[in-house]
C-alpha cells in the first residue's frame, strides 16, 4: 500500500499538471504580460481584458473557427515567459503571440517565436532592439519603442527652449538605453546635456539623485526611467522644489503614473505615448466601452493590445490563413486605420504610427475624473521611429 | 523503509521520466523541473544533512548559467564543455563564499552567504557581458560530444535526464557515505564531532563546494535546455525559493527537494490552470482569480509548512509509513 | 571648498538627506532588533507591517477622513494589535526552533499580506500629500519641512526606546527575560505576555514608520521589499541585541547611503552588503553587539 501511495502522490502531481491539451479546430491568441508587480497597472489583467474585447467585438471567430485568448502572469521574467511562449506552442497550437511588458522578456520571447516561426505582436516592451540589432521576420512592434520616446519628447522639448538637460536613470538596458538615445537627439537639436545619475531600479528615495540634478543648474530633468522609479522622483522632486527651477520630463509615462501622482505634483509635465484616450471622438468611444468593464480608463498600452487583435484578426481573413509567414506577409503590405493609429508595418516589423506629445493639465483645468492631459503636439511617425540609415536590420535594406 | 523498498520506487520513477515524451508531458517544462531539482538536492546537502543555512546559494547557480551561457554563445564552445565551465565556476564560487562564511555560525553564516550573493548580484548587474536586465539570451544547444544534436527536444531531455540522474546518484552516495556521516554529526552536535577528532570547519568547506558545484551543474544545464540566463537567477528571491523547495519537500530526505521543486514550479507555471480546475471542481468562482497570486498562494503555502508540515511532504509521507510499519511489528 | 570635486555645500545638503533616511532605517532596525534580542524570531514581515502602516494611514484619509496626525497614533496601535494576533496564533508555536522557521514562516506572512493588498490596489501607489507643507532654505539647500520633522520624531521615538529598554525596571524585566525566562517567570513576571506585547510594540514601531513614510514615498503594498534587506543588514551590522548599536547604525547607515550616491551612485543599493560582509568577518557580534 505503500507503494501506491508514495507512486500516486508523485504521478499525481506530475502528470496531471504537466498533460497537454491538442485541438486544431481554434485559432489561439497567447499574452503573456506583468499581471503582479512593477508594471501591471499599465497592462496586466486588462490589458488581456482588452484582447478578448477585440475578440468579442470581431465577432469571437475567424475563418469559420473559434478564437481563443490564453494568458499568463509572466511575473517580469524572461524564463517564464519564454517557457510559456514554448509550451504554448508546442502543446496548444498557438498561432500568434502578444508581447506584455518588460523588454527582457519580449526579447526574450522574439527569439522563441523565431525559432518556432511564429508571429509575435509586442506592444507593452519599449525595447528597440527589437526591430533593430534583435530583429526577426515574425516580430511585429506595434505600440511604441524607447527611439519614438526619446525624439518625440526630446526634440519637442528643445524646440519650446528647454536646451540645457539632466538626466536621472534607472541604472539598467533600458535606462541607459533610454537616456543615450534622448542625449543624441537634444545633442542633435542644439541643445546640451548637463551630466546624468544613475540610480539603481526601485530605489525608494531619489531625493540625493534630485539635489545632484539642481545643482547641475539644468533646465530640464530628464526621467529616464519607468514605473515606480518614475513615480517616485515625480514625487520627491515636487518636494524638494525642483520643479520650481526645473521642468520634468517623463521619458517612459503612462497615464496611470498621472493617475497615481496626481495633477498636483505632475502638472506641467511633458510626456510622449503612443496614444490618449482623450485624443477624439473615436478613442473616447473606445476608451467609454473599456472603463464601462475595468473602471480605469485605459493606457495606450491597452488599447493598443485591443488594436493589434483586431488587425491580426483582419489579417488573417485577408490571407484566409493562419499560417505566420502568410498573415505577416499581409500585415506588412496592408493600411492600418482604426481608433488607435494609422500608417502601416515596414519590413522591419516596426509599426509606424503617429506618436503624441502630451502635457499633463493643471489641477484647476481638469473637468472629470482621468482628464488629465492634453495633445500638445502630433508627431508624424517617419520623423521619430528608427531611420533606414540608423537600422540594423537586415530585413530593411 | 528499507534500501530494497526505496529503490524500487525510484525506480518506477525513473521509469516514469523516461517515458514522459510519449505520455504527452511537455518535456521542456520537465527539464526545467529536473534542473531545479538538482538544485534542490543540492542544497539540501548543505542544509538538510549538515545544517546550514545559506541565503545565497542563487549566487551559485546564476553566476554558473552566466558564465556557461557566454562560454556557449560567445565561445562557441561544445555543451559538455559549457557544463563542465558552469560546474567549476560553482566550485570556485562555492569556495570563496564558503571560506569566508563558514568562519561563523548560525544567522550570522547565513547572513554573510546573503550578503556576498547580493554583491554577486550587483556585479551580474553591471557587467555588460550578462546583458544587464535583458538577460544573456540565444545561447545555442549545439552538439553534445560532438554528434548529439541537443537542439531536438527530445534528446536534449534525455541528455538532462541522464545528468540530473547521475548527479542526484552521486548525492545519494555522498550522503550514505562515511563522509555523510560526519556531516550528520555535525548537524546534530558540531562540538561533538570537534571532541571526536573531526577538523569539522574543513568537511563543512567541502560540502560546501559540493553544494555549490552542483548548484552550478544544475544552472548551467538549465542555460543550455532553456537557452538564456536571466538575473532572476542570481536574485534573492532564487535563494528564497529553493528554501522554499526543500522545506515544502522534506529536509534531510533525499526525495524531498524532489518534491518540492515540482511542487514549486507547478505552482508558479500553472497557477492559473490549477486555479480554473479547482473552480470547476468546487464551483466557487474565486478560484479563477488564482492565477494572479502567485506570490500570496506562496506565502501561504509557507505558512503552512512551518506550521503543521514542518517535516516537509515526503518527512511526512516516511513519518506516516514508519509508524505504519511501526504498528505491523 | 571642495572635496573630491564635491562642493561642500553639496555634499551637506547629502549628508542631510541620508540623516533623512537614516532615521528611517533607525526606526525600522530598532523593532527588528527588539524583537530579535527579545523573542529569538527573525522577523521578516517587518517590511510588510511597515507598508501596513502606510497603507493604513492612507486609508484612513481615504475612507474615513481621519487625518495624518490621527492617523499617526492609530496606525501603529492597529497594526501593533496585528502584531499581537500574528504573535498568539503563529509565532508562539515555534520558539523552540531554529531561527528558520521564524524566517519562513514571517516570510510566508509577508507574502500573503503583500498579496492581498496588491489585488486590491494595485502597485503604483496611492498618493499621498506630506501635512507639513513648505521648506526651509538652509542655504545650501531646500529642506522640506515635512522631513526635518520625520528626522526629529524618529530621534525621539528611538531614543524613548532605548530608554525604556535600558534604564527602567520594565526594560529590565524584558532583558531578564531573554536571558532566562524560566527564573524571570519563577519572580512571578509574566513572560509569554511580556513577549507577546514586546512582539506588537516590535512591529507598532514598524507601522510608525510606516506612516511617517507615506507622504514621502508612494504608499504601495510593495514598498516594504526593497526596504526589508537593508533594515536586516543594518540590525545584524549594529548588533543584533544591541539597542543603541541599531540606531547608531541606522542613522549612519543612511550617511553612508547618502555618501555613496553622491560619489558611486549605482551602488548606493549594494554598499550596505559590502559592510555587512566585512562587519562580519571583523566583528561577527556586530560593531556594537555582544556575542550570545
Amino acid at each position: 500500500m505503500k507503494h501506491t501511495v508514495k507512486l500516486l502522490t508523485l504521478a499525481l502531481g506530475t502528470a496531471g499538471l504537466l498533460t497537454a491539451a491538442h485541438a486544431q479546430d481554434k485559432v489561439r491568441i497567447g499574452f503573456t504580460t506583468d499581471m503582479s508587480s512593477l508594471y501591471s497597472d499599465v497592462d496586466g489583467k486588462n490589458g488581456a481584458m482588452a484582447i478578448q474585447m477585440a475578440i468579442d467585438d470581431f465577432g469571437g471567430k475567424v475563418l469559420g473557427k473559434p478564437i481563443e485568448l490564453l494568458s499568463a502572469d509572466h511575473q517580469n521574467k524572461a524564463d517564464i515567459a519564454a517557457s510559456k511562449a514554448r509550451e504554448w506552442i508546442d502543446t496548444q497550437g498557438l498561432d500568434v503571440m502578444i508581447g506584455g511588458t518588460n523588454s527582457g522578456t519580449a526579447l526574450a520571447t522574439a527569439k522563441v517565436a523565431e525559432e518556432k516561426k511564429k508571429l509575435y505582436i509586442v506592444n507593452g516592451a519599449g525595447s528597440s532592439a527589437l526591430t533593430n540589432a534583435a530583429c526577426s521576420p515574425y516580430t511585429v512592434h506595434y505600440a511604441y519603442d524607447t527611439v519614438a520616446l526619446a525624439k518625440g519628447t526630446g526634440t519637442a522639448i528643445v524646440k519650446q527652449g528647454g536646451k540645457d538637460w539632466f538626466f536621472l536613470t534607472a541604472d539598467y538596458a533600458f535606462g541607459h538605453a533610454l537616456e543615450t538615445d534622448t542625449a543624441n537627439v537634444v545633442k542633435a537639436a542644439g541643445g546640451t546635456v548637463k551630466g546624468a545619475v544613475r540610480a539603481p531600479l526601485n530605489t525608494s528615495d531619489f531625493s540625493s539623485f534630485l539635489l545632484q540634478a539642481q545643482s547641475s543648474g539644468a533646465k530640464i530633468l530628464g526621467l529616464a526611467n519607468a514605473g515606480g522609479d518614475t513615480i517616485a522622483s515625480i514625487k520627491a522632486a515636487s518636494e524638494f522644489g525642483i520643479t520650481k527651477t526645473m521642468k520634468l520630463a517623463g521619458l517612459l509615462m503612462f497615464v496611470t503614473d498621472v493617475h497615481s501622482l496626481g495633477l498636483k505634483d505632475t502638472q506641467g509635465m511633458y510626456l510622449t505615448d503612443s496614444w490618449y484616450w482623450d485624443k477624439d471622438d473615436a478613442s473616447r468611444a473606445f476608451a467609454k466601452k473599456f472603463f464601462g468593464k475595468a473602471k480605469r480608463m485605459p493606457t495606450s498600452i491597452q488599447a493598443a493590445n485591443y488594436s493589434a487583435t483586431t488587425t491580426y484578426l483582419k489579417a488573417v481573413t485577408a490571407a484566409k490563413t493562419t499560417d505566420s509567414d502568410k498573415v505577416m506577409a499581409q500585415l506588412k503590405s496592408m493600411k492600418i486605420d482604426d481608433f488607435f493609429g494609422k500608417g502601416s508595418i515596414r519590413p522591419d516589423g516596426r509599426y509606424v504610427h503617429d506618436m503624441y506629445l502630451l502635457e499633463v493639465k493643471k489641477p484647476a483645468d481638469s473637468k472629470s475624473p482621468w482628464d488629465y492631459m492634453k495633445v500638445a503636439a502630433t508627431l508624424k511617425g517617419e520623423d521619430v521611429f528608427t531611420t533606414k540609415a540608423e537600422s540594423k536590420c537586415a530585413l530593411w535594406k | 523503509m528499507n534500501t530494497t523498498s526505496k529503490n524500487i520506487l525510484y525506480g518506477l520513477l525513473l521509469l516514469v521520466l523516461l517515458a514522459v515524451p510519449f505520455i504527452g508531458i511537455y518535456p521542456v517544462l520537465v527539464m526545467k523541473l529536473l534542473c531545479f531539482a538538482l538544485f534542490a538536492s543540492a542544497f539540501n546537502l548543505l542544509l538538510g544533512y549538515t545544517g546550514l543555512l545559506s541565503f545565497g546559494h542563487a549566487a551559485f547557480l546564476g553566476g554558473s548559467a552566466y558564465v556557461a551561457g557566454h562560454a556557449l554563445k560567445v565561445w562557441g564552445v561544445p555543451a559538455e564543455l559549457g557544463l563542465l565551465l558552469g560546474t567549476l565556476t560553482g566550485a570556485v564560487l562555492g569556495w570563496l563564499v564558503g571560506s569566508l562564511a563558514i568562519r561563523r555560525q548560525g544567522i550570522y553564516f547565513t547572513m554573510i552567504t546573503l550578503a556576498l550573493a547580493q554583491m554577486l548580484f550587483f556585479f551580474c548587474l553591471q557587467m555588460p557581458f550578462t546583458g544587464g536586465e535583458d538577460g544573456l539570451q540565444g545561447v545555442p544547444r549545439g552538439h553534445l560530444l560532438g554528434f548529439i544534436d541537443l537542439g531536438n527536444d527530445r534528446i536534449m531531455y534525455y541528455v538532462t535526464l541522464l545528468i540530473t540522474v547521475a548527479a542526484f546518484l552521486l548525492i545519494m552516495r555522498i550522503v550514505h557515505s562515511p563522509f555523510g556521516q560526519i556531516l550528520k554529526a555535525i548537524k546534530e552536535n558540531e562540538p561533538r564531532a570537534i571532541s571526536l577528532g573531526y577538523d569539522t570547519q574543513r568537511f563543512k568547506l567541502l560540502v560546501f563546494v559540493l553544494s555549490a558545484a552542483l548548484s552550478g551543474l544544475a544552472g548551467s544545464l538549465k542555460t543550455l535546455a532553456m537557452g538564456f540566463a536571466t538575473l532572476t537567477d542570481v536574485h534573492w528571491s532564487m535563494s528564497g525559493s529553493v528554501v522554499l523547495m526543500t522545506l515544502v519537500g522534506g529536509l534531510g530526505t533525499l526525495s524531498g527537494p524532489l518534491v518540492g521543486a515540482t511542487v514549486v514550479i507547478a505552482l508558479e507555471n500553472k497557477l492559473g490552470e490549477i486555479g480554473h480546475f479547482l473552480a470547476g471542481l468546487t464551483g466557487i468562482d474565486w478560484f479563477n482569480g488564482l492565477g494572479e497570486s502567485v506570490t500570496m498562494v506562496i506565502g501561504f503555502i509557507f505558512v503552512v509548512c512551518v506550521l503543521a508540515f514542518r517535516r516537509g511532504i515526503m518527512g511526512e509521507v516516511i513519518a506516516l509509513v514508519e509508524r505504519w510499519r511501526g504498528k505491523q511489528a | 571648498m571642495d572635496f573630491f570635486g564635491i562642493p561642500l555645500s553639496a555634499l551637506m545638503g547629502q549628508l542631510l538627506l541620508g540623516l533623512v533616511n537614516g532615521s528611517f532605517y533607525a526606526i525600522l532596525s530598532l523593532g527588528l532588533a527588539v524583537i530579535f534580542g527579545l523573542l529569538n524570531v527573525i522577523n521578516f514581515a517587518h517590511g510588510a507591517l511597515f507598508m501596513l502602516g502606510a497603507v493604513l494611514t492612507w486609508m484612513g484619509l481615504n475612507y474615513l477622513e481621519l487625518n495624518f496626525w490621527v492617523m499617526l497614533a492609530l496606525a501603529p496601535l492597529l497594526v501593533g494589535l496585528l502584531g499581537v494576533v500574528i504573535e498568539r496564533l503563529f509565532l508562539r508555536w515555534i520558539y523552540r526552533l531554529d531561527h528558520l522557521y521564524g524566517l519562513l514562516l514571517t516570510l510566508g506572512l509577508t507574502l500573503m499580506l503583500e498579496g492581498v493588498l496588491r489585488s486590491a490596489y494595485g502597485v503604483s501607489g496611492l498618493p499621498y500629500s506630506a501635512p507639513i507643507s513648505g521648506a526651509t532654505n538652509l542655504g545650501f539647500m531646500v529642506m522640506p519641512n515635512y522631513r526635518g520633522f520625520v528626522v526629529l520624531a524618529s530621534l525621539v521615538v528611538c531614543f524613548a526606546t532605548w530608554y525604556v529598554i535600558e534604564k527602567t525596571k520594565l526594560g529590565a524585566y524584558l532583558r531578564a527575560g531573554t536571558e532566562n525566562p524560566r527564573l524571570v517567570e519563577a519572580f512571578g513576571i509574566n513572560v509569554p505576555l511580556m513577549v507577546t506585547l514586546t512582539y506588537g510594540f516590535g512591529v507598532a514601531l514598524a507601522g510608525l514608520a510606516g506612516v511617517l513614510a507615506a507622504p514621502i514615498m508612494q504608499v504601495s503594498p510593495l514598498m516594504g521589499q526593497n526596504l526589508i534587506i537593508i533594515v536586516f543588514a543594518v540590525v545584524v551590522i549594529g548588533g543584533m541585541g544591541s539597542i543603541l548599536g541599531t540606531i547608531l547604525t541606522g542613522l549612519g547607515l543612511g550617511i553612508v547611503e547618502g555618501l555613496t550616491k553622491v560619489f558611486y551612485p549605482e551602488a548606493s543599493s549594494t554598499v550596505v552588503f559590502v559592510i555587512m560582509a566585512i562587519v562580519l568577518l571583523i566583528r561577527p557580534a556586530g560593531l556594537f553587539g555582544k556575542e550570545k
